[in-house]
């Protein structure tokens, strides 16, 4: 039998039951011998208890999604065997503690049912802890790992420095080997994982969120305020504990309308200013921003999207702040949006969004969402070295200096240099001062929108672009689009490939090639189709492909559905 | 219309109390930085929305920094500015509405960081840039378009509210007594901690309430602003919540707390306690290992 190639493995429970380590030890345990792992996590926003799960991909080629079926359910209640079983493919394996709950009779023959009782057995090692390793152990077995894969893992992050070290370290062992037994007795096999392929560039294993503010750091933020708020929490967090040295300020802000009046008052003070949130919170910046805008003021904005409106969906996946993110004030305004699609793009989002305000001087929006934020990854080492830093033209003439006079950026005064000037949010003159002239209005309007000129010439995929069918997916939802256009290479489907993350202004070399396609199809988790719509605007023919579960895409779903627009635009049967 | 730019197209109703409060601050902050040797440009005056905060365009002779935002951010925006450059002198000015109603949910904060700026709030009891609605300060039972029938709810007791929330330094001054109310706004810029001038300052058009503020002997209508006795100790809060209590509208400095210490300062010494590391090292503080 051939060696499978990947595993997905789902934990599913409780809230606090221990299953977002469960899956981010096996992910860590596994880039480690070189294998590719991608976890993901949802939970409800309590802290203990409600249905939370977590998985693991663990695969011999990069992870592009989470993988649309479960080898292995490990179900530590009833409801959650109930809620997740369907997943579990034919010939998966479920676990489950026998000393819980029991699997109805008339559901074993369907599956590979092993009764661990992982509870007991981890209390056997003396340490309770073990659970997690007895569970484990096991799981490694099924895809006949070597012992030492996980051996090597437990002595490695269990040695700390701490007096029990030692006995902890011989506890999960034990577990391990418990795990590694039962699975052993119960004859079920995931059949071996092909070896590791380790990659021949360097790689780190990070979260979304800490990858993007590492980008942060790396183009220069130095000034920083935020709000605690799913899933852009971590982002704040992350910020208090690494935003330091002279010059950087970070904060905690009382709300989310402090937080954003807060950056633009950095901001005119000459900071590379930002801050973090999610729904909830950029809906209360509206005003906050398009002061911003009206002001001519840099600060950076990240927004990591949750699902629904008003308090909505809080730990779920979504696409639907796009029009916000362009659209968030009221008046004539159009934000600048990046959008990353990967861990790695989060770092480098946050590099350019910091350059992009620079250049253009005023506000720019990042769109993250809840599936980037948390997941863990292994991804290629990010190098600062390939975006370079972009300062702020700053003004160091004399006094006397008309700041908003031309129709395009102008060099910036600073509080504590030359050129004095009232920042103001109502239309103004050249100097400032509040108007309500007819032709400053134009003047002013045009120059707003000119700017964004300078943020065109951005760089794009395009893959088979012969085809009269191209795909076109954007943020969080670029893996799962990614994987399903592979298997629709394999399969032999006539369907191109377009992606940026640079989502608005949108290159518009980009949109002349989108406009000679007969068909774009745009993958999007709203209901609202948000994209499609805008790229209808500029008259291309797009259509969305949407789901709104608050889960992300299934390959085999996206596969199915582009299949089938592209057997309708060209009247027959395609592929294999 | 002002005399730097005729483009402009505000201009205050005669007789508005801002008008004192503008020659107030432009001797204070003239005479402040030539005294101490603060360069003019590190002044930034941060401005409410409302006929009051307009003062930022209309200020005469050296033109400090300007920020004109949106209603009721004043405290969020210095926040930033101070915050992100210590060195700046920052002022704030707005009205009463401004301030405490819309804004009001940033003094706190502002008070307990002990942010290091100083506003001057304009109280005219009503808002007059909206043409004469119901502001926090406007008493109870007072007729205006928004309460035709009387106002029925209490009216904001502003000294009470500051020193409730914890603000470090806070002085109650009068339009018509400019240089008494300048020698206060200097008291407040050297103060290091958060520190508020309140003032009165009529509306001529929808709250003149010149008379009952300064007294009309001949229409027999008593002041209801008096001197707060020299004897007063600013630094007893319990001694200034009194007054704040009392009947009248005191004039003077209320409370100034001792041994303040400012956020930048606080924020300052703790950021030189942490290591930083640099992003190369954060980065492969990720690596698999
Ligand atoms: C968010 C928002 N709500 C309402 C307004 C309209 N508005 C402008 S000024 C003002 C009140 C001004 O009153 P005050 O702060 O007391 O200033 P004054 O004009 O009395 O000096 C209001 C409600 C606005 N500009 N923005
Ligand atoms: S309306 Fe009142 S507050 Fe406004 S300028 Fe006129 S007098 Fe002053
Ligand atoms: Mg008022």
């Amino acid at each position: 039998m051939a060696a499978t190639r990947d595993f997905v493995i789902r934990f599913a429970g409780e809230g606090g039951q221990g299953m977002v380590t469960a899956s981010e030890a096996l992910a860590a345990a596994a880039a480690q011998v070189g294998y590719h792992v991608m976890t993901f996590v949802t939970f409800p926003s309590q802290i203990m208890g409600g249905p939370t799960w977590s998985q693991c991909r663990v695969s011999v080629t990069p992870a592009l999604s989470n993988g649309d079926t479960l080898d292995v359910l490990v179900a530590f209640n009833e409801e959650a065997y109930e809620v997740h079983k369907g997943e579990l493919r034919d010939g998966g394996i479920l676990v489950y503690d026998s000393a819980v709950f029991e699997v109805p009779d008339e559901d074993r023959s369907a599956m590979n049912v092993v009764a661990l009782p992982y509870e007991e057995l981890g209390k056997s090692t003396g340490n309770p802890r073990a659970a997690n390793m007895v569970i484990l152990g096991a799981v490694a077995q099924f895809v006949e790992w070597p012992e030492q894969y996980l051996e090597d893992f437990n002595v490695q992050r269990f040695t700390r420095g701490r007096p029990n070290d030692a006995e902890i370290v011989a506890a999960n062992s034990m577990g391990l080997g418990l795990g590694r037994n039962a699975a052993r007795e119960s004859g079920f096999s995931l059949g071996e994982l092909a070896a590791p392929d380790p990659p021949d560039y360097e790689q780190i294993i990070i979260k979304g969120n800490e990858s993007f503010g590492l980008g942060a750091l790396a183009g220069g933020v130095n000034f920083f305020v935020g709000y605690p708020i799913s899933p852009a929490t971590s982002i704040l967090v992350f910020m208090e504990q690494n935003l330091r040295g002279e010059g950087t300020f970070v904060y905690q802000a009382s709300s989310e309308i402090e937080s954003i009046s807060t950056i633009v008052g950095a901001g005119f003070a000459g900071k590379k200013a930002m801050t973090s949130t999610a729904g909830p919170g950029f809906s209360l910046m509206s005003e906050g921003l398009g002061m911003a805008w009206m002001m001519e003021i840099p600060c950076v904005i990240v927004d990591v999207q949750r699902g629904g409106p008003a308090t909505g969906l809080p730990t779920k996946s979504e696409q639907s702040d796009l029009y916000m993110a362009m659209h968030p004030a009221h008046g004539d305004s159009q934000l600048p949006v990046i959008a990353p699609g990967t861990i790695e793009e989060c770092f480098y989002a946050a590099m350019h969004a910091l350059n992009w305000a620079e250049r253009y001087q005023g506000p720019v929006i990042v769109l993250s969402d809840h599936m980037l934020s948390e997941r863990v990854q292994n991804i290629r080492k990010p190098d600062p070295a390939l975006v370079e830093v972009e300062a702020r033209q700053i003004y160091t003439g004399t006094n006397g200096y008309k700041r908003y006079e031309g129709d395009s950026v102008s060099p910036m005064p600073l509080p504590g240099g030359p050129g004095a000037y009232v920042a103001n949010a109502s239309e103004h003159d050249d100097i400032g001062d509040t108007t309500h002239l007819p032709e400053r209005h134009v003047l002013g309007t045009e120059r707003r929108f000119g700017k964004l000129k300078l943020l065109e010439d951005t760089p794009y995929e395009a893959r088979n672009t012969d085809n009269d069918v191209v795909i076109l997916p954007w943020g969080g939802q670029k893996g799962p689009a990614h994987e399903a256009y592979e298997r629709m290479m394999e399969n032999g489907v006539p369907v191109g490939w377009y992606y940026t993350m640079f989502i608005s202004p949108l290159n518009p070399k980009l949109l002349d090639e989108l406009r000679s396609k007969k068909l774009v199809l745009v993958p999007e988790l709203n209901y609202l189709g948000q994209l499609s719509s805008i790229l209808r605007q500029h008259g291309v023919n797009a259509k969305s492909l949407t789901q709104y579960t608050g889960l992300p895409f299934k390959v085999a779903d996206l596969v199915e559905k582009i299949t089938a627009e592209v057997e309708a635009e060209v009247g027959s049967k395609v592929g294999v | 219309m002002t005399k730097r730019n005729p483009e402009y197209d505000f201009k205050w109703c005669p007789g508005c109390g801002d008008f004192g409060v503008k020659r107030a601050i432009e001797l204070t902050i003239a005479a402040r930085t030539t005294e101490m040797d603060i360069a003019f440009e590190n002044n930034v005056i941060v401005a409410g929305i409302g006929c009051s905060g307009n003062l930022v365009h209309l200020t005469d002779g050296p033109q400090p920094f300007g920020f004109h935002g949106i209603h009721g951010r004043t405290l969020p925006v210095a926040f930033g500015i101070k915050s992100g450059n210590p060195e700046l002198e920052v002022m704030i000015v707005a009205g009463d509405g401004d301030f405490l109603s819309i804004g009001a949910e940033h003094i706190g904060p502002a008070a307990q960081r002990n942010l290091n700026v100083t506003c001057v709030i304009m109280d005219n009891g009503v808002y007059g840039l909206t043409k004469g609605q119901s502001s926090p300060t406007t008493q109870f039972g007072v007729v205006t378009s928004t309460t035709p029938g009387g106002k029925i709810e209490g009216e904001v007791k502003p000294f009470q509210y500051y020193l409730s929330l914890g603000a470090s330094f806070v002085a109650s001054a009068f339009s018509s007594k400019p240089r008494e109310m300048a020698q206060m706004i200097r008291q407040g810029m050297d103060y290091r901690g958060f520190s508020i001038v309140h003032v009165q300052s009529p509306c001529t058009t929808y709250n003149d309430n010149y008379d009952v503020l300064r007294g009309n002997a001949k229409k027999g209508i008593d002041p209801l602003t008096y001197d707060i006795p020299e004897s007063h100790d600013p630094t007893d809060y319990r001694e200034a919540l009194r007054i704040a209590q009392d009947p009248g509208i005191p004039l003077g400095v209320l409370y100034a707390a001792d041994n303040s210490e400012p956020l930048d300062e606080r924020y300052s010494s703790l950021n030189s306690r942490l290591r930083s590391r640099d992003v190369d090292e954060m980065i492969a503080s990720f690596a698999i290992q």
